[in-house]
């Protein structure tokens, strides 16, 4: 089993054209075994591009082909607008890669979907996406990275990062559930708290990877849920250990978060919820290994 | 991007936020005339985007022509915390009566923006945070919404304003959201903000942070553009549209996304190495982005081996080797260079390198051995 998708994941490609992006990670996509069913474009409806039916508005594309999941790459000033747009066609999984979004235009969105469409859940923004080994890959992630089977579930606010534990995990045997990049965006539409909820409940997974990087309160969030709800065991590691502090300029943002965001205080506060820190990728590769063997 | 407090003045102005009357001055004479214009007393405050001038000796009120000549002469060209002073803002001297604070960010975890407003204003608001928390008034604005100027009645009142100023702060506060939102800043923030002798309310300091995202949307920010840093390396970098961070070490380093740059920082300095930068080519790199990071690396005497990593998602691997040889063949690179290449299209890049680059450059399996081999050259423990 896995989460956010599966072999019944029918993906609709938004803002498709010959030469987008979109495109290209699409067919990488549907090459992986992924169901692409349509495109949209509002200046191509009609037209099939590889073979791919395009359509003008995602309403069309979902009523059309019963697509139930949505990939957006388009560039930032559109990515807003596209992500509210599948909402609205009652799309209920959007995964969206486009990095550079503006802060507000991406805070807008997420709360117009928290307000009007509880039943969409964002992927994203500046992710590299979700990927069921074997499955399905919606994003940007190299599909032969990744180990089918289980029984390890990763999620990672990192792009590039997500890939190399992915790898780290496949080169040593260890197979995914399903891999998940929240992205590090200042909005992000799912947080490391709902993906952590989603392997918890997921029965095939039966451990965790998470990839946490400095700045923010999201892995001190996560160190929280950890510790009260999660019974699987977690190992984790956060990019940017030995970063110099950085200039911070307006004091709003530390009162808020109460920190300085350092790796450190990440860690321990990991530590703290029962979690195994590792210090590179590398290693927390290996004390998954550790914690595989002991799941019996 | 953060703004220089007198640009943040100006950007404040354009929405309606009152703030002293004033102009900026990159030499002596020129604040003298300013001072000429504004009128006596001025302030005269040294530009630097760090805290802590005052107390450093930034910020001088002078009463004359003279006094005017003094300060800015001993104040522009001023080290305060490793930035020099190149230019001051000469404003009218106020008469303060009260200090606030107000500010707009988001909170990341509420997801929406906040709204901070406190009577304790004109000191460090973190001290405030720390031992007295309840004399910050807080509310969260949901971006669909905005902040109604009612809400901003209530905050103004919450944080104990004196009654004097309140509606002055309220007004003020939905101009300061205008300005967060349609101004695309990621902190709008003033402190203090001051309630005057005679009964107005203004921001008498501006700390804005701009979002670079949205610089799509506003040409006028083209004037706020140049970088103070003194770091050639960085200069270098800003102008290629790199993002670099110069640090002290030998082993130069180039990464694809932000997370693996720092993975890459932390893995060599376990190893035994230093790195000698922080350099993310970015998502969807291509040959132009990767020759223009060698070049950077290659500017830095301190480098003694480079280290590529790269795990390409959307970044791909024949685009990163053909940078590579194409910054092999515009620049005479001078260190080592060690590669680690995975991900989208590595193999192909792994062949064009062996094709193009073989005896100039070593390919090592894994971001661990890289590392250590990377070290390894630069300690020259292979020669």
């Amino acid at each position: 089993m896995s989460i956010f998708v599966d072999e019944r994941t029918k993906v609709v490609i938004q803002g498709i054209s010959p030469s987008s992006q979109g495109l290209y990670h699409g067919l990488r996509n549907r090459a992986y075994g992924t169901d692409v069913v349509a495109g949209t474009n509002p200046k191509r409806g009609g037209e099939t591009i590889e073979g791919i039916p395009v359509f003008s508005t995602v309403a069309e594309a979902v009523a059309e082909t019963g697509a139930n999941a949505s990939f957006i790459s388009v560039p930032p000033p559109f990515a807003a607008e596209a992500i509210v747009e599948a909402a609205e066609a009652g799309v209920p999984f959007v995964v969206c890669i486009t990095e550079g979004i503006p802060a507000h235009d991406e805070a807008r969105a997420y709360n117009v979907l928290v307000r009007d469409f509880p039943g969409t859940r964002l992927l994203g923004p500046n992710c590299p996406g979700v990927i069921s080994p074997g499955t399905c890959n919606i994003g940007i992630t190299s599909g032969d990275i990744a180990l089918p089977g289980g029984p390890v579930g990763l999620v990672s606010r990192s792009g590039t990062v997500f890939y190399q534990a992915l790898y780290e995990l496949t080169q040593k045997g260890i197979g995914q559930t399903t891999g998940v990049g929240i992205g590090g965006d200042p909005v992000p539409g799912t947080s490391f708290t709902d993906v952590l909820a989603a392997f918890e409940a997921d029965p095939e997974t039966k451990a965790v990877l998470m990839i946490g990087e400095i700045g923010g309160s999201a892995e001190e969030q996560a160190a929280e849920f950890i510790r009260a709800e999660m019974s699987k065991p977690v190992v984790a590691y956060i990019a940017g250990v030995t970063a110099p502090p950085g200039r911070k300029m307006g004091h709003a943002g530390a009162i808020i978060s109460g920190s300085h965001g350092t790796a450190k205080a990440k860690m321990e506060a990991l530590s703290a919820a029962g979690v195994t820190v590792a210090q590179n990728p590398t290693e927390a590769g290996e004390r998954m290994v550790d914690v595989v063997k002991n799941l019996g | 991007m953060d703004l220089y407090e007198y640009q943040g003045k100006q950007y404040f102005a354009r929405f309606g936020i009152p703030v002293s009357a004033g102009g900026a001055a990159d030499t002596v004479d020129e604040a003298v005339a300013r001072a000429e214009e504004v009128g006596y007393p001025v302030v005269v405050k040294a530009q630097v985007k760090v805290g802590g001038r005052g107390k450093a000796g930034g910020i001088k009120l002078a009463a004359d022509a003279g006094e005017v000549r003094a300060h800015a002469s001993a104040i522009l060209g001023m080290d305060i915390k490793g930035h020099v002073v190149h230019r001051v803002w000469i404003e009218r001297s106020s008469d303060i009566a009260r200090e606030y604070y107000a500010s707009f960010t988001l909170d990341r975890t509420a997801k929406k923006h906040l709204c901070m407003v406190s009577a304790k204003g004109g000191v460090d608001i973190e001290e405030v945070a720390a031992t007295d928390p309840g004399a910050i008034a807080r509310r969260h604005v949901d971006p669909v919404d905005g902040l109604s100027a009612a809400a901003a009645a209530e905050l103004v009142a919450e944080a104990g304003l004196d009654e004097e100023a309140r509606a002055q702060a309220a007004a003020l506060l939905v101009k300061l959201y205008t300005c967060y939102v349609e101004g695309d800043c990621d902190l709008a923030e003033v402190n203090p903000l001051i309630l005057t002798t005679d009964g107005r309310v203004h921001a008498l300091d501006a700390k804005v942070t701009l979002d670079d995202n949205a610089a799509f949307r506003h040409p006028e920010w083209e004037e706020f553009a140049g970088t103070e840093t003194s770091d050639p390396r960085e200069k270098l970098a800003k102008e290629k549209g790199l993002q670099y961070v110069g640090l002290d070490g030998f082993v130069g380093i180039i990464a694809n996304g932000a997370g693996l740059a720092m993975s890459t920082c932390d893995v060599v300095e376990q190893v035994g190495g230093e790195p000698a930068n922080f350099l993310d080519i970015g998502g969807g790199a291509n040959a132009a982005q990767m020759a223009n990071a060698l070049e950077v690396i290659n500017s830095d005497e301190n480098v003694r081996s480079i280290f590529i990593n790269i795990f390409g998602g959307i970044t791909r691997g024949e685009e990163v080797a053909n940078g590579i040889v194409e910054a092999m063949g515009r620049v005479d690179i001078s260190s080592p260079i060690v590669i680690r290449l995975d991900g989208t299209n590595a193999e192909e890049g792994r062949r064009i390198l062996a094709d193009q680059a073989s005896g100039r450059l070593e390919s090592v399996p894994t971001m661990i051995e890289a590392a250590r081999r990377a070290t390894e050259l630069a300690r020259g423990d292979e020669r």
